[in-house]
């Protein structure tokens, strides 16, 4: 008996050397959209380099300093950043496991972001209609290609945040919900950082003389 | 204008019956044959009931396995159309002198020259490294498939939909006639009007897509995956030099794709990006592709460093010499590959300052290549050498590389490039360290995991053949363009007036037409491994007494790829386990758990090829329903929860039991 046992043990510890049993590698969903953001990161690092260089060729048009109306901006600005702290409550309620309340601080982020979209779209429409639109001058061209691809993401933010809701809605809180939801997070989150970039480098920097 | 012929005008765009080259013999023989062999293939598939077979197993396949034939077979079809316009400028330029103007007109030699470059790197380099990144990394690490299945799937059929927009362009309009980069103003509107730029800006946007997620996921999965006890410094170093041309991916592969939208929004929305009007900045277009385009070279050799690593380390019976110092190498070039990319045009007029910088960066790049071509050499001192046909290649390699990194270092000097910029001196180098590298690299990785894919070895006498064949091609193909470099012939010519230079091409053209005899007898290497492969059977999975996991599991392997997953306890994890005493499990098996094929890969990227077909040829409203599709069919992918299944353990024991038997049979 003891010798049987003795053979159990060494095949056991052969085993236990070449191979597991049961391997369970962790969840790699959120490195791999870390690493997506950080592609997108490089997208808008590409926009922000043109902008840097083109922007101040105007070609005989207006500067930005004539353009901007700082205050709506500002007010736009505050609309993103706030979206952002509702997300964070949003993910709160998440850990909570409250669906109710995660949906409505979700339903709050999304109206944010489209006043964020709907402000910047009007402020567009203004220029357009002005005969300042991105044919004008090269400035003007990066400006708009790099504003609206921010408010691009921000739309395609929103499309996602109402099927995630929908998700939520249907199948509540679990864990694949969880995970998507958290790769929003990131994206809101990361959108934000970028428009405090576009903020500062195109809007506040733009009026200076 | 009357209605209908508006309503053509917005349903159809600028397409008309004109777009088809029907007055230009080449491209209706080409569209005859390539019909023909497509109806023969349809009919062959359908007569051998193959339809449903390809849908299941290959079409929505999510086996990194399969998907890594796939794109194999992608790169060997593209190569074949990527040659063909080789031999048609190697012609051209062989006859067309004085009188002669070839058989070329320059409207269709510029394309050729483009559609050359875009596809030899796009569609046949990346395929091919990509390809052997996912046949072999995964199981290399241990793991039983890659981070995201799904979308590696999608990945490449994003790639394969941008090498077919590339192939449309044959038959319906121009392809680019700007060089592979289409640098402006020549590729703004105002040059440029018909669809050829669009043709290259859609199709590179497709698979541009394709390419960085599966940069996204091949990080991912070396980062998280990797089998326990792998230690990063116990990877092997194929997954090492794959991990850093992901990462490369991931940071060149947005500055391609943005440089390539703002090139749109200048067509498409009369924007100023790099008009030389209105205050744009060509050269801003310049570095931005070029801050792609260099880490881009690496992101092709760079696997195959790693390829030749595994090569030289198992057919010499040898640990690999100096792995650490070749980690650090591979890394080493990562980042300075980012580095260097205003080398590619030292004549912008930047300054010395400048320039200098550049020109030791680029320098400085040959430390950490010359460290790993020693410690190859190195390797290979006091070896078992088997010359293999894998070994072939990489001893070829070495040689060829070595004297193409050289004239890189030439280049590399600002004085010396003042001369040599935009010559045939420079076509010579890079494909010198193409083909040299990359192609020869291909050849050995191929050459060497068919096993593993298929489960039979590739007939080496034909392997031999298309060595020697390409090794000489090469040769003679190239050197003879050095030559002409240096007596100041420039690149991108139809037509010379000099009859002293026409011996040197003739000498090219040779020399393409042995490279051609090489490709055939690779195919018809492939066709005999294929009939005899009963005897070039690979039974134990572990042909070549290799060194990495990929050698301790079936050959092909199952779909779960390891029973059990490995125990990593040093480099070189199954030599480790042969010197231990591993004995194969036989029992006890467990259900494993595995992802669902989808078909939802094939129908996104079919919905964006649709779109940019739409986009390219102005049909607004086509464009943006297939754009609405392609979004709706996203998110109705996202509705589906039921994503993996468990193969249940009897299955498993099943599997392995017949392999227990086939082994057992082998004796």
């Amino acid at each position: 008996m003891a010798e049987l046992t003795a053979t159990l043990g060494g095949d056991a510890a052969d085993r236990a050397r070449f191979y597991v049993r049961e391997h369970h590698s962790e969840a790699p969903t959120l490195l791999g959209f870390w690493l997506y953001l950080m592609s997108d990161c490089l997208l808008f690092a590409c926009l922000f380099a043109c902008y840097g260089v083109l922007g101040r060729n105007y070609a005989g048009g207006p500067t930005g300093a004539e353009l901007f109306d700082l205050p709506t901006v500002a007010v736009n600005t505050a609309l993103l950043l706030l979206s952002s702290i509702t997300y964070g409550f949003a993910v709160l309620e998440i850990q909570r496991n409250r669906r109710g309340s995660t949906l409505a601080w979700l339903a709050i982020t999304g109206l944010l972001g489209a006043g964020f979209v709907g402000i910047e779209l009007n402020e567009f429409a203004h220029l357009i209609a002005e005969g300042n639109g991105p044919r004008r001058s090269a400035f003007l061209s990066s400006f708009f290609t790099l504003v609206s691809t921010h408010g691009l993401h921000v739309s395609f933010g929103i499309v996602w945040l109402v099927t995630l809701m929908i998700q939520v809605g249907r199948r509540g809180l679990i864990a694949a919900n969880k995970r998507r939801l958290m790769c929003l997070s990131m994206f809101w989150h990361f959108l934000d950082l970028v428009w405090i970039g576009v903020f500062t480098f195109v809007y506040l920097m733009g009026v200076l003389p | 204008m009357s209605a209908p012929a508006d309503l053509q005008k917005l349903l159809l765009g600028r397409l008309t019956w004109d777009a088809i080259p029907l007055h230009e013999p080449i491209l209706v023989n080409t569209l005859i044959v390539v019909a023909l062999g497509a109806a023969v293939l349809v009919a062959a598939v359908t007569r051998y009931r193959g339809w449903g077979p390809l849908w299941r197993d290959w079409i929505t396949s999510i086996d990194h396995k399969k998907i890594g034939v796939m794109y194999i077979v992608l790169g060997i079809v593209m190569l074949l159309r990527g040659f063909s316009d080789a031999v048609m400028m190697r012609l051209q330029q062989a006859i067309s002198f004085g009188g002669d103007l070839g058989y070329l007109p320059p409207h269709h030699y510029d394309q050729i020259f483009t559609a050359h470059g875009v596809i030899m790197i796009f569609f046949v380099a990346m395929p091919l490294v990509i390809g052997l990144i996912n046949i072999a990394v995964p199981l290399q690490i241990g793991a039983r498939d890659v981070a995201f299945p799904f979308l590696n799937n999608f990945s490449f059929w994003m790639t394969a939909c941008g090498a077919a927009l590339v192939m449309v362009s044959l038959f319906v309009g121009d392809f680019a006639r700007t060089g592979w980069l289409a640098y402006p103003p020549l590729s703004e509107l105002a040059y440029s009007p018909d669809t050829g730029v669009d043709y290259y800006i859609w199709s590179l946007q497709v698979a541009g897509v394709g390419t960085l997620l599966s940069g996204v996921n091949f990080i991912t999965t070396i980062v998280k995956m990797r089998a326990p006890g792998m230690t990063m410094m116990r990877m092997p170093i194929f997954t090492w030099t794959a991990l850093c041309t992901n990462v490369l991916i991931v940071v060149a592969f947005p500055v391609l794709t943005a440089s390539l939208a703002l090139l749109a929004l200048d067509r498409y929305a009369g924007t100023h990006f790099f008009t030389n009007d209105a205050g744009g900045n060509p050269m801003m277009y310049v570095n931005l592709i070029w801050i792609w385009g260099h880490p881009e070279v690496y992101i092709l050799v760079l696997p195959v460093f790693g390829v030749f690593s595994e090569v030289v380390s198992t057919f010499c019976g040898k640990r690999l010499f100096g792995y650490a110092s070749m980690v650090y190498a591979t890394v080493v070039i990562t980042i300075l590959s980012y580095l260097v990319w205003l080398h590619h045009f030292f004549t912008m007029g930047s300054g010395s300052a400048v320039n200098s910088f550049f020109g030791i960066s680029t320098m400085v790049i040959s430390i950490p290549t010359g460290a790993k071509v020693f410690n190859w050499l190195f390797t290979m001192y006091r070896g078992r050498i088997r010359f293999e046909v894998p070994m072939l290649w990489s001893v070829g390699f070495m040689v060829t590389f070595v004297i193409g990194g050289m004239t890189g270092v030439l280049l590399a000097v600002p004085p010396a490039d003042f001369v040599l910029h935009n010559s045939l001196f420079l076509i010579a180098h890079f494909h010198n360290v193409i083909i040299g590298g990359v192609v020869f690299g291909v050849m050995a990785g191929i050459t060497y995991w068919f096993p593993k894919a298929t489960g039979y070895r590739l007939d080496p006498f034909w392997g031999k053949c298309s060595f020697w064949f390409w090794l000489v091609g090469f040769y003679f193909a190239f050197m003879p363009l050095y030559a002409l470099g240096l007596m100041g012939v420039t690149r991108r010519v139809s037509h010379f007036d000099d009859p002293s230079l026409q011996i040197w091409f003739q000498v090219a053209a040779f020399g393409a037409f042995l490279i051609f005899l090489g490709i055939v007898s690779f195919l018809i290497q492939l066709v005999v491994s294929y009939l005899r492969r009963d005897s070039l059977r690979d039974v134990t999975g572990d042909p070549w007494n290799g060194r990495t996991l990929e050698w301790s599991t079936a050959s092909p392997p199952p779909p779960y790829n390891f029973a059990f997953t490995p125990r990593v306890h040093a480099q070189d994890a199954w030599h480790d386990m042969k010197a231990h005493g591993y004995v194969r499990p036989t029992g006890d098996f467990v259900p494993i758990h595995m992802p669902k094929n989808t078909a939802a890969g094939f129908v996104l990227a079919v919905l964006s090829t649709v779109c940019a077909f739409a986009l390219i040829w102005h049909m607004w409203p086509l464009a943006a329903a297939s754009f609405a599709a392609l979004i709706l069919a996203a998110i109705l992918h996202t509705f589906n929860y039921d994503r993996d299944y468990h193969l249940p353990a009897e299955e498993v024991a099943r599997i392995e039991g017949d392999r227990t038997r086939l082994l057992a049979g082998h004796g």
